[in-house]
């Protein structure tokens, strides 16, 4: 009894649904455990590098001289993760916005073309689905041809849409906007023909007994009804139009963007930059996907849903 | 034969304006993967206005497509059907009749004043005024103070309540029910029907009720139609001559159970329960 007590307290704080070490106690050990297998892998990576370095000089090493110079190569196979966070500081807060050298500079030229993208795509994705669910003509021609769309590979039509664009003047930020779109109205459009028809047959009788017009059912029924789709859909649909901006990067050889950083970090080796970009990349991916999942909580609860 | 007749109908005729539903020879045939299904078959019916007439029969009578015929949401193959001297499609266009569903229907992103108010806004009357008539109505029903609650924290009793509020809303002569309160517990269910009683009483709309539950058709009527289902006929009509203004407690007097015993005779006679 007297066990139980004293360990019921304790039990209690920790297992608190909601509380902070409920939430992320999980996620931190998770963490630990990666930072863990990436030190030790960055070791075993870089270590032929180290010893051949040794070797080359001759002189002599010990364990702990091989462990401090796999996590602080210049260009490591793999860079230790201080290494990256280091570079992400020096990139991010110790060098001016306007610097080509900034990575918030170059997060900056991917984020439009990723947003303009987005915006395109999902005004594209909804059109289509509007045009599927009403016109039967367009569900038979169109779907099939939507669906086949994206299984062609991006990176063989990226540069064919750079190209094109190209000649006709157009560059910088707009043939970005167009690959980024080109993916993410896909799930927009397989989301909203889903959710625009998710209202069940009573619903769409009820409409038919107040011989409500077909704007009216839209605007009334079939739209509120699929918005929960529709947020789904746009949360891969932001992540996917990132990575269409990140791809439609490589290509050109442009000279902003992440995409251009991770390409000329894989010219000059320099891997600690392709990783600091790739960490960037993520971190605004998720920053994206937060925001859409923001704006889909706000809709959602003034529809009424359960918080 | 489907030939019937009320008492005294046969010596006085109806004016064509106290018509209110006017059903003759209809017929509607089901093409299915197969064989064609017989699913109402020869059905004559007239219905005055401002009864409360109920349909009742085993499941596949056509009882509920015999209602959405008169609603317009299914054609039949053959016969005539005129709803207030006009075809069922006019009747529906002119907005004729208010339908409550099995299921509540309710719009789950619309709280409960904006699910009333939702017809309104489609006849497009104003804000204000469709306002003020929802809550008019969520008050009849006994809603006062849930009118900002969303559908999913009402009970289903209360949703089916709503959705009577949204079908009365726009004060419809025709009221088409089908097997309303038929999900309902019956001590719901009890509450639901006397309420639709005294609503009856006092607007004296024209009620067409589904049920399959022969006290709820003997306690609410003043006719029932008995439905058979392969092929769906219509086997007898009963006049009901209880007195208006029924208690609950009705349902034990000899009266009342004369009626329901006839009911269950005629629903027997059509060996729905033999296969």
């Amino acid at each position: 009894m007297t066990t139980d007590a004293a360990t019921l307290p304790a039990r209690v704080a920790i297992g608190h649904k909601g509380g902070f070490v409920y939430r992320f106690a999980p996620i931190a050990a998770v963490v630990v455990f990666l930072l863990v297998c990436w030190y030790a892998l960055a070791v075993w990576l870089n270590a032929p590098l180290v010893i051949d370095q040794h070797t080359r000089d001759d002189t002599s090493w010990t364990a702990r001289d091989l462990v401090v110079g796999t996590w602080s190569m210049e260009r490591p196979v793999l860079p230790a993760p201080h290494q990256i966070a280091e570079n992400l500081r020096e990139t991010v807060f110790n060098t001016p916005i306007d610097s080509k050298r900034s990575l918030v500079y170059h997060a900056g030229v991917t984020v439009s073309a990723t947003l303009l993208g987005f915006v395109f795509g999902s005004l594209l994705g909804i059109l289509l689905a509007v045009g599927i669910v009403h016109l039967a003509a367009l569900d038979r021609s169109l779907l099939p041809w939507i669906i086949a769309s994206q299984a062609v590979p991006i990176l063989a039509i990226a540069p064919m849409v750079v190209v094109v664009l190209g000649n006709l003047g157009l560059d910088g930020l707009l043939p970005k906007a167009i690959i980024s779109m080109y993916l993410c109205f896909f799930p927009v459009t397989i989301g909203m023909v889903k959710g625009l028809r998710s209202p069940d047959p009573l619903q769409l009788d009820l409409m038919r007994t107040y011989s409500a017009s077909q704007a009216q059912t839209f605007r009334k029924l079939r739209w509120p009804a699929a918005t929960a789709f529709l947020f789904t859909s746009l949360k891969v649909a932001i992540a996917t139009s990132l990575v269409g901006a990140i791809v439609g990067e490589l290509p050109t050889g442009a000279q902003a963007g992440l995409g251009a950083r991770l390409l000329s970090g894989s010219y000059y080796g320099q891997t600690v930059q392709i990783w600091s970009a790739l960490v960037m990349a993520s971190l605004l991916g998720l920053g994206l996907v937060f925001l859409v999942g923001m704006a889909e909580r706000l809709v959602l609860r003034s529809q009424g849903a359960p918080p | 034969m489907n030939d019937w007749s009320a008492p005294g109908r046969a010596t006085t005729t109806v004016a064509d304006s106290e018509i209110a539903i006017d059903i003759r020879g209809l017929s509607l045939t089901y093409q299915t993967a197969d064989t064609p299904v017989l699913a109402l078959s020869d059905v004559n019916l007239s219905i005055r206005r401002g009864e409360f007439v109920s349909f009742i029969g085993p499941s596949g009578c056509g009882k509920t497509t015999l209602m959405r015929i008169i609603a317009d949401l299914v054609s039949p193959t053959s016969g005539s059907v005129t709803v207030n001297g006009i075809s069922p499609e006019a009747a529906r266009l002119k907005r004729a009749y208010g339908y409550v569903f099995q299921a509540p229907a309710l719009y789950a992103w619309r709280n409960v004043v904006r699910n009333v108010m939702l017809p309104l806004e489609i006849i497009g009357m104003s804000a204000e005024k469709s306002s003020e008539r929802a809550k008019k109505y969520l008050a009849m029903v006994g809603l006062t103070g849930f009118e900002r609650k969303f559908p999913w924290q009402l009970s289903g009793g209360m949703q089916q309540r709503v959705s009577l509020a949204r079908s009365l809303a726009f004060e419809p002569a025709l009221l088409l029910m089908d097997e309303p309160f038929g999900a309902l517990d019956e001590i719901t269910r009890d509450h639901l029907n006397e309420q639709l009683l005294r609503l009856w009483e006092q607007t004296r709309k024209t009620v067409i009720f589904v049920t399959h539950s022969i006290s709820e058709a003997v306690f609410l009527s003043n006719r029932i139609v008995v439905m058979s289902p392969r092929p769906g006929r219509i086997l007898e009509i009963i006049d009901n001559a209880l007195p208006p203004g029924r208690g609950l407690d009705i349902r034990e007097t000899p009266a009342f159970l004369d009626v329901a015993h006839r009911v269950r005779v005629a629903l027997r006679a059509g060996h729905s329960y033999d296969d």
